[in-house]
C-alpha cells in the first residue's frame, strides 16, 4: 500500500474506489432509482441474458444512472427471452422482450433517461398470487 | 474495486460467527466458484446487521433480499437459486410474525423501517478488514478536511453546535468536553476510547468496532486534532477479541496509507493509536476507574474533581469518550452539525443505538432518532411482546436504569426524559418484561449484578448494595415484612447520594423504580405473602383440591421433605410448613389435584 | 495565592484556592467526622481515598452528597454539614460499614483506642438496622512475628496501603478482590512473612480499628517475671522514654524516663538497663567502621565500600535485603543496639553475674514492631537461644503497667542499673531521625581529627524533611552526609547513589516518619503529627541535659573495651557486635 500524501489523493482515491460500492450504496435507497431486473432462468440465460446484464450494468455505471440491475426468475414470456422489467419510480412496470446488448442500451437512453416509449413493450395483463392476498 | 452484479454480504459480527457464519462465508465462495461465477458475484463479510435474533443473517444485494437463520448447507440453494437463476430461497426468508407473510427485502422489515442508522451507518453494510471500502464510503475525508482546513477551535465549534452528548451514560455535551481538554495547557495529552462496554446485554460497542472500526479511528484522531494530543488509547476488555482483532487491522491499514502515523495527509497532524485491555470490570467503564486500569493500577475510581480533562491518564489531560460517540463524530463533520442537530429532541441531539432484549419479539441491536417512544421501539421495531403476552415493564440504561411502565410507553425517549421517568439513557440496553416477572425479583437480579460490580472502594456502594440484596432476598423469600420496604428506600436514597462514582450513585435505581411503580406488588410479597406474578418459588403455595385427589400416593412417594399425608384412596394434604415448594408432587399428579397458587 | 469566601453552616469563611471543605470546616471550629482520611502534615504524609462517605455534606447547587475531605472550596460555596439529608446519610454509611465489623469491642485488642467505635460513639448510634444474619466479610488470618492482622474488622480505609505503597514503597499491601469482600491485603492474600513487607508496622500505626494489630509477647513477658528461675532484664529504647506517659494522659513530648524505670522495677525485672547504653557501642563500632572506610578512601584505595550506611533500623534492613540485594556490602556491618545489647547481656553481663545464658531473660522495650521480627531472626541466638527473648512495644509496656496496679503519675523517678544503664546524649538521639549519624558524627570527628569538639550540636543534621543532606568539615576534609526517613525517602536517596546522582560518606536511614520516635510500637497519633514533633523535641531535651554527650566518653563503655573486647572492631567485638545479611528472595 502507498501512502496517501495529500486530501487530494485521499479524494482521487475515493472516486476511484467508489465505484465497486455503487451497487451497495444505490440498494440502500431502493424506492427513489430504477428497477431493471432481467430474467434469469434457464430460458433467459440461454438466449444471452447474461450479456444483456453485463450490457445494462456497464451502461449504468459509465453513465451514472440512478438505476439498479436485478436478476429475477423466469417470468413467464420464454418466446420473447432475453425479457427484462423496468420499474421507473412513480410509474408502472414496463416489460421488454427480445433484448439484446443493443436494445438494452437503446432501453436505456430512450426509455429512462428521456422517458420515451418504445416498441416491444409486453403488455402484463396477470395478477399474481401475492397480490391477491 | 472490481464490478460485481451481485453482493452477497454476510454477517461476521460475534453472534452471527457462534452460529458458523464463517463457514457460510466459505461454502458461498465455494459454490460460486463451482458455478464459475466469480466475477459476478462478491461474497463480503460484513459487521452486525442488528438483527441478531434471527442469525446468521445473509444479506443479498442489489434486491435487498434479507436471508434469516442461513445454515452453511443453505448456501449452495441459495447460490443455484438466487444468485444463478434469481429466485429467492423463500423458505429463508425473514416470516413477521403478525402477518406471518414472509418479507422479501429489509427495507419492508419493521425492524428496519423506523431506525437511522448513524454510528451504526457502515455496519453491515462494508467489510469491516477492507480500509478501501470505508475510504469509498467518504472515510477519512472528516479528519482530512478538517486538518487542512480547519482550526482546532473551529472543529469543536462544529462539535458543539451538533449537540452530540456522550453515548457511554452520562450525555455529557462531547463538544464541551474536548473544548475543556484542549483548554488544559500540557506538553502531552490523551484522547481515550471507552470500550470497556460493561451493561449486560448491551453490545453497540462491541458491534460498531466490529463492524466499523476505521470510523472510531477517524473519530480519535479528529479529536486529537481538536485537544492537541498526538497519542490514542482504546480501553478495550479482552473479552472482545474479534472487536480487538478488527481495531488492529484497522490500525495497521490506516497506517499503511498513512491517515495514523507522523504528517498525516502532508500536514503537521501526527496521531496515533494503541490498545489496552481491560479484565472486564464494570467498574472500569467510569472514566477515572478506567485511566486507573490502563496505569496498571486497581480498576477504581477517584473523586472528581478533577476531572480527566485536567489530570487524566498519567496525570496529563485526557478526554475520554466511548465507542458510539465517536462513532458518530465523522459523520457530524461529514453532513455538517446543522444536519445532525436536526435529528432528535430539543437537548438530545442524533440517534441513540439500543440493545433490545428479553421478551420481545426482535431481540437486536437498534439505532432510532432521540425522540422515539418506546411503543415505537418496543412494538414496531421490536416486533412486540412474545408468545402474545402482556407488556408489563422495561428497564432502560442497563443495571443501573429504571424499570419503566405502561404509561411511560408514549414519553419521547432522550436523556432528560428518561431521567425525569426515573431511569436513565446508560449506555442504551432496554430489556422488556412481560406479566411473567416479578418486580421484586427483577429488582434482585440487577442487584446482584451490582453488588458483585462494585470496586469495593466506598463504603455505601460496598455494604449498601450488599444490604439491598439482602433485603430483596428476604421479601421473595417470603420473609419481608412491611418496614423493609421503607428501610429499602431510605438505603437506596443514601447509597445514591454518598456513593463515590456512577456505579454506586445509579445501582439503586431498579429497586426505587420498581418501588414507585409496583409498590402494589412489593405489598402483596410482604402482607399477603405471594407473588402476583407468580415466579418467587418460596411464595408459591401448594394445595390439594379434595374432590380430584383419588388417594393414589404418587405424590407422596415424589415429595422428597414428607410434607404430604393421607390415607390411601382418601383425599391427602399438604403441610405447608414442610412445603419446600419444589412442584415435584404438581408433576406427578396425573388427577391435576395439585392446586399452585 | 488565589483567596475566596465561601459559606458553612451560614458562616461566611476566607479560605485560599485549593482548600477542602473539611479544611476549611475546620478554620471556623466545625470539626466534620473523618474515618478513612489521614493527614500527618508535619510529615508530608496524606491518604485521603474518598471511600468511607463518612464525611459527605450538602453542597448547594449539587446533586449529590460531597465527601468534605476530598472536595475542593470553590468560590461562594454554600455548604452544609450537619442538616437532616446530611446527618441521615452519615448515620446510615456508619451503621452499613458497623454492619459488617465484628462486634466484639470488649476484647478487641484495639478497643479505646480504635476510631470507629470513637465515632459510633459520638454520633450516638444505638443499632444497626440490616437483615437479621447479614452476611460479614471474613478472611483468613495472618500472624507473623511482628503484627497480626484480622481483616474482618478491615473497614477498607487505605491508609495501610497509601503507608506501604506511597510513603514506604514496600508495596506489601494492596486492595485485592471486589465489592463486598474487598480488602486490603499482600497480593495473591499470601501472609505478610512470604510478602515484601519490613514489618516496619507502620501500617499498624495508621489503622483506625483491630484489623492490623501488634503481634503481642506481653504474656510470655509475666510468665517470665513469676518463674524464681530466671532472671530477667529489661533494656529499653530511646524513644520510648519521651512517648510512653501520652499513654497515661501526659503531655506528647513528656519525658518520663525515671518513672519509666521506676515502673519497670515494680514491674519485678531484675535489672532495669537501657539500649542507650548499646547506642552508644554501636557508635563505637560503626563509628571505627566508617572511619576505617573514610581512611582507607582517602589513602586511595579503589575497592572500599561507601557511602556506608546505618544499619540501626530493623525494618531497614529489611528493605534492603528485599529491594537493594546487589548492594548488601554496603551497610555497615554492626548489629543494632538491641541486639548488641542481648548479645553483651547473654555473654558479658551473663558471665559477669554467673548466670547461665539459659537462665538469663532479655526483655526489649521498643518503639518498634520490626525489632519483635528482628530479635526472632536466626543469626541473633546461639543453640536456639536467642539473644533477646521478647520484645514488647511501648504500648505493651503501658498496658502491663496498668495490669499490675501501678499508678504512673505516683511513680518517683529512679535511675537505671549499672553496669548497661550508662548511656550518652549520643545514645539517646538515636530515637529521632538524624540522630545515629549526629552521635556518629561527635565520636567520629574527635577520632579522626584528634581534636576536641567544642560544638556538640549538629543542627543541620535535624529536622522532620523526608531527605536532608549536609557536609560536615572534618578538620579540612569534608564528609558528606545524607539522612532520609521513610523508607520511601531511602529508596529515593539509594536509587540517586546507584544512579550517581548523590556522592555521600555515610547515610542514616530511619524506616518510622521521624525516627523510632514515630515508630508503630509508640502510643498512636491518630493522624497528629504534631505529636510525633513533640517527641522530636523532648529527644534533644533529654540529650542536652546529659553530662556526658559522646559515646567514646561513657565510662562504662571504656570499661567495656578494656576487660572484654579490646578494642572496636576486633574479633571478639566482630563476632559478638556484628552481623551479615542475606538476600531475601534467596531464603
Amino acid at each position: 500500500m502507498n501512502k496517501i500524501k495529500s486530501l487530494e489523493d485521499l479524494r482521487k482515491m475515493k472516486q476511484s474506489l467508489e465505484h465497486g460500492m455503487n451497487i451497495r450504496e444505490k440498494s440502500n435507497e431502493p424506492d427513489s432509482l430504477v428497477q431493471i431486473r432481467v430474467a434469469m432462468a434457464t430460458c433467459g440465460i440461454a438466449s444471452g441474458a447474461r450479456t444483456v446484464m453485463n450490457a445494462l450494468v456497464e451502461k449504468i455505471e459509465q453513465e451514472k444512472i440512478p438505476a439498479v440491475v436485478t436478476q429475477g426468475g423466469c417470468m413467464g414470456y420464454c418466446y420473447a427471452e432475453p425479457t427484462i422489467e423496468v420499474k421507473v419510480p412513480g410509474k408502472d412496470p414496463v416489460v421488454f422482450g427480445n433484448v439484446d446488448a443493443v436494445r438494452a442500451i437503446e432501453i436505456i437512453e430512450k426509455y429512462i433517461v428521456n422517458g420515451e416509449l418504445l416498441d416491444g413493450i409486453i403488455p402484463t395483463n396477470y395478477q399474481s398470487i401475492n397480490e391477491k392476498q | 474495486m472490481a464490478q460485481y452484479k451481485m453482493h452477497l454480504l454476510v454477517c461476521g459480527g460475534t453472534g452471527c460467527r457462534a452460529s458458523q457464519s464463517e463457514q457460510i462465508v466459505e461454502n458461498l465462495k465455494s459454490e460460486i466458484k463451482n458455478l464459475g461465477l466469480e466475477n459476478d458475484a462478491q461474497v463480503v463479510t460484513t459487521g452486525c446487521f442488528g438483527f441478531c435474533e434471527k442469525g446468521p443473517i445473509v444479506k443479498i444485494i442489489p434486491d435487498n433480499t434479507f436471508y434469516t437463520q442461513v445454515k452453511p448447507e443453505d448456501c449452495a440453494e441459495i447460490v443455484t437459486e438466487h444468485v444463478l437463476k434469481g429466485r429467492k430461497v423463500n423458505r429463508l426468508l425473514y416470516e413477521d410474525p403478525e402477518t406471518l407473510k414472509h418479507i422479501e427485502d429489509s427495507k419492508h422489515m419493521g425492524f428496519y423501517q423506523k431506525q437511522l442508522r448513524i454510528a451504526l451507518r457502515n455496519c453491515g453494510f462494508i467489510d469491516p478488514e477492507n480500509i478501501d471500502e470505508y475510504i469509498a464510503r467518504d472515510g477519512y475525508a472528516a479528519i482530512g478536511k478538517i486538518i487542512t482546513e480547519m482550526t482546532p477551535e473551529a472543529a469543536i465549534d462544529i462539535m458543539k453546535k451538533s449537540g452530540l452528548r456522550g453515548r457511554g451514560g452520562g450525555g455529557f455535551p462531547t463538544g464541551l468536553k474536548w473544548e475543556i481538554a484542549s483548554k488544559n495547557k500540557a506538553d502531552q495529552k490523551y484522547v481515550v476510547c471507552n470500550a470497556d462496554e460493561g451493561d449486560p446485554g448491551a453490545f453497540m460497542d462491541r458491534s460498531i468496532l466490529e463492524g466499523d472500526p476505521h470510523s472510531v479511528i477517524e473519530a480519535m484522531a479528529i479529536c486529537g486534532y481538536c485537544i492537541g494530543a498526538t497519542k490514542g488509547i482504546v480501553y478495550i476488555r479482552a473479552e472482545y477479541p474479534l472487536a480487538i482483532k478488527r481495531l488492529k487491522v484497522a490500525a495497521r491499514q490506516a497506517r499503511a496509507y498513512g491517515l495514523l502515523g507522523e504528517k498525516i495527509l502532508g500536514t503537521d497532524f501526527d496521531f496515533d493509536i494503541e490498545l489496552r485491555y481491560g479484565a472486564g470490570a464494570f467498574v472500569c467503564g467510569e472514566e477515572t476507574a478506567l485511566i486507573h486500569s490502563m496505569e496498571g493500577h486497581r480498576g477504581e475510581p477517584t473523586v472528581k474533581p478533577p476531572f480527566p480533562a485536567e489530570k487524566g491518564y498519567l496525570g496529563k489531560p485526557t478526554n475520554v469518550n466511548n465507542v458510539e460517540t465517536f462513532a458518530n463524530v465523522p459523520a457530524i463533520f461529514l453532513k455538517g452539525a446543522e444536519w445532525f442537530a436536526s435529528i432528535g429532541t430539543e437537548k438530545s441531539k442524533g440517534t441513540k443505538v439500543f440493545a433490545l432484549a428479553g421478551k420481545i419479539n426482535n431481540v437486536g441491536l437498534i439505532e432510532v432518532p432521540m425522540g422515539i417512544t418506546l411503543r415505537e421501539v418496543i412494538f414496531e421495531i421490536g416486533g412486540g411482546i412474545k408468545d402474545g403476552k402482556k407488556f408489563k415493564a422495561v428497564q432502560t440504561g442497563g443495571p443501573s436504569g429504571g424499570c419503566l411502565t405502561e404509561k411511560h410507553l408514549d414519553t419521547p425517549i432522550d436523556f432528560d426524559n428518561l431521567i425525569a421517568a426515573g431511569s436513565m439513557m446508560g449506555s442504551g440496553g432496554m430489556i422488556v418484561m412481560d406479566e411473567d416477572d416479578c418486580m421484586v425479583s427483577v429488582a434482585k437480579f440487577y442487584l446482584e449484578f451490582t453488588v458483585e460490580e462494585s470496586c469495593g472502594k466506598c463504603a455505601p456502594c460496598r455494604i449498601g448494595n450488599k444490604r439491598l440484596h439482602e433485603i430483596l432476598e428476604k421479601i421473595c423469600g417470603g420473609k419481608g415484612v412491611e418496614e423493609d420496604i421503607e428501610y429499602l428506600k431510605n438505603l437506596s436514597r443514601v447509597i445514591k447520594d454518598t456513593s463515590l462514582c456512577g456505579l454506586g450513585q445509579t445501582s439503586p435505581n431498579p429497586v426505587l423504580s420498581t418501588i414507585e411503580h409496583f409498590y402494589d406488588e412489593y405489598l402483596a410479597h410482604v402482607k399477603e405473602r405471594i407473588c402476583p406474578a407468580g415466579s418467587c418459588k418460596a411464595l408459591k403455595l401448594y394445595t390439594i383440591i379434595s374432590d380430584k385427589c383419588t388417594g393414589c400416593t404418587a405424590c407422596v412417594r415424589a415429595c422428597p421433605v414428607d410434607a404430604i399425608t393421607g390415607e390411601k384412596r382418601q383425599p391427602h394434604v399438604i403441610d405447608a410448613d414442610k412445603c419446600i415448594r419444589c412442584g415435584a408432587c404438581y408433576d406427578k399428579c396425573k388427577f391435576t389435584a395439585i392446586h399452585v397458587q | 495565592m488565589e483567596k475566596f469566601t465561601i459559606k458553612i453552616d451560614n458562616t461566611e469563611v476566607e479560605v485560599s484556592k485549593g482548600t477542602t471543605i473539611y479544611q476549611a470546616a475546620k478554620q471556623i471550629g466545625i470539626d466534620i467526622p473523618v474515618l478513612c482520611y489521614l493527614n500527618l502534615e508535619h510529615l508530608n504524609i496524606e491518604s485521603r481515598p474518598g471511600g468511607c462517605r463518612i464525611c459527605v455534606v450538602e453542597v448547594e447547587g449539587r446533586r449529590n452528597l460531597a465527601p468534605s475531605c476530598s472536595t475542593e472550596c470553590t468560590p461562594g460555596m454554600v455548604v452544609n454539614t450537619h442538616n437532616m439529608r446530611v446527618m441521615n446519610a452519615r448515620k446510615t454509611v456508619l451503621e452499613l460499614i458497623l454492619s459488617d465489623h465484628p462486634k466484639e469491642c470488649l476484647t478487641c485488642s484495639s478497643s479505646g483506642q480504635c476510631d470507629l467505635q470513637h465515632l459510633s460513639q459520638v454520633m450516638g448510634i444505638r443499632e444497626i438496622h440490616a437483615v437479621e444474619n447479614a452476611e460479614m466479610s471474613t478472611y483468613r488470618k495472618d500472624v507473623s512475628p511482628a503484627l497480626k492482622r484480622d481483616m474482618d474488622k478491615c473497614i477498607m480505609c487505605r491508609r495501610c496501603e497509601t503507608i506501604c505503597n506511597d510513603v514506604q514503597t514496600v508495596g506489601a499491601l494492596s486492595a485485592v478482590n471486589r465489592g463486598f469482600m474487598s480488602v486490603v491485603a499482600p497480593a495473591f492474600e499470601q501472609d505478610l512473612i512470604d510478602s515484601p513487607c519490613t514489618f516496619c508496622g507502620q501500617c499498624v500505626a495508621v489503622c483506625p480499628t483491630g484489623a492490623l494489630t501488634p503481634y503481642d509477647d506481653t504474656a510470655k513477658v509475666l510468665r517470665a517475671l513469676a518463674d524464681p528461675s530466671k532472671t530477667v532484664i529489661v533494656q529499653t529504647a530511646p524513644a520510648v522514654r519521651a512517648a510512653l506517659g501520652e499513654e497515661f494522659g501526659l503531655e506528647p513530648g513528656t519525658l518520663v524516663t525515671g518513672k519509666m524505670v521506676a515502673a519497670l522495677r515494680s514491674l519485678g525485672f531484675d535489672k532495669i538497663f537501657d539500649t542507650d547504653f548499646a547506642a552508644d557501642l554501636t557508635i563505637m563500632e560503626e563509628g571505627a567502621e566508617l572511619l576505617g572506610r573514610i581512611s582507607k578512601f582517602l589513602a586511595g584505595d579503589k575497592d572500599v565500600k561507601l557511602p556506608i550506611l546505618t544499619s540501626c533500623c530493623p525494618a531497614w534492613v529489611n528493605f534492603f535485603e528485599e529491594y537493594y540485594p546487589c548492594m548488601l556490602d554496603i551497610p555497615s556491618t554492626a548489629r543494632s543496639p538491641q541486639q548488641m545489647f542481648g548479645s553483651i547481656a547473654k555473654n558479658y553481663y551473663a558471665e559477669l553475674m554467673g548466670v547461665k545464658r539459659e537462665d538469663l531473660v532479655v526483655v526489649s522495650v521498643m518503639p518498634c514492631l520490626a525489632k519483635k521480627y528482628e530479635c526472632a531472626r536466626e543469626e541473633f541466638s546461639t543453640n536456639g537461644n536467642p539473644d533477646v527473648d521478647f520484645s514488647i512495644s511501648t504500648r505493651e509496656l503501658a498496658s502491663l503497667i496498668k495490669s499490675c496496679n501501678i499508678n504512673f503519675d505516683l511513680l518517683p523517678d529512679e535511675d537505671f542499673d549499672n553496669p548497661l544503664g550508662e548511656s550518652t546524649g549520643a545514645g539517646v538521639i538515636f530515637g529521632v531521625t538524624g540522630g545515629v549519624i549526629e552521635a556518629a558524627v561527635r565520636t567520629a570527628y574527635e577520632l579522626f581529627t584528634g581534636k576536641k569538639l567544642d560544638k556538640i550540636d549538629f543542627k543541620e543534621l535535624r529536622g522532620l524533611e523526608g531527605i536532608r543532606m549536609a557536609s560536615i568539615d572534618f578538620n579540612g576534609t569534608m564528609i558528606h552526609i545524607g539522612i532520609a526517613h521513610q523508607l520511601g525517602n531511602a529508596r529515593k536517596l539509594l536509587d540517586g547513589i546507584r544512579s550517581g546522582m548523590y556522592n555521600f560518606h555515610a547515610i542514616e536511614i530511619m524506616a518510622c516518619p521521624g525516627g523510632c520516635i514515630g515508630g508503630a510500637g509508640q502510643p498512636l497519633h491518630h493522624g497528629n503529627s504534631k505529636v510525633i514533633k513533640a517527641r522530636s523535641e523532648a529527644i534533644y531535651r533529654e540529650d542536652s541535659q546529659k553530662t556526658i554527650r559522646k559515646s567514646h566518653e561513657n565510662p562504662y563503655i571504656v570499661k567495656l573495651y578494656e576487660e572484654y573486647l579490646g578494642h572496636p572492631m576486633s574479633e571478639k567485638a566482630h563476632h559478638l557486635l556484628h552481623t551479615h545479611y542475606f538476600e531475601k528472595n534467596k531464603k
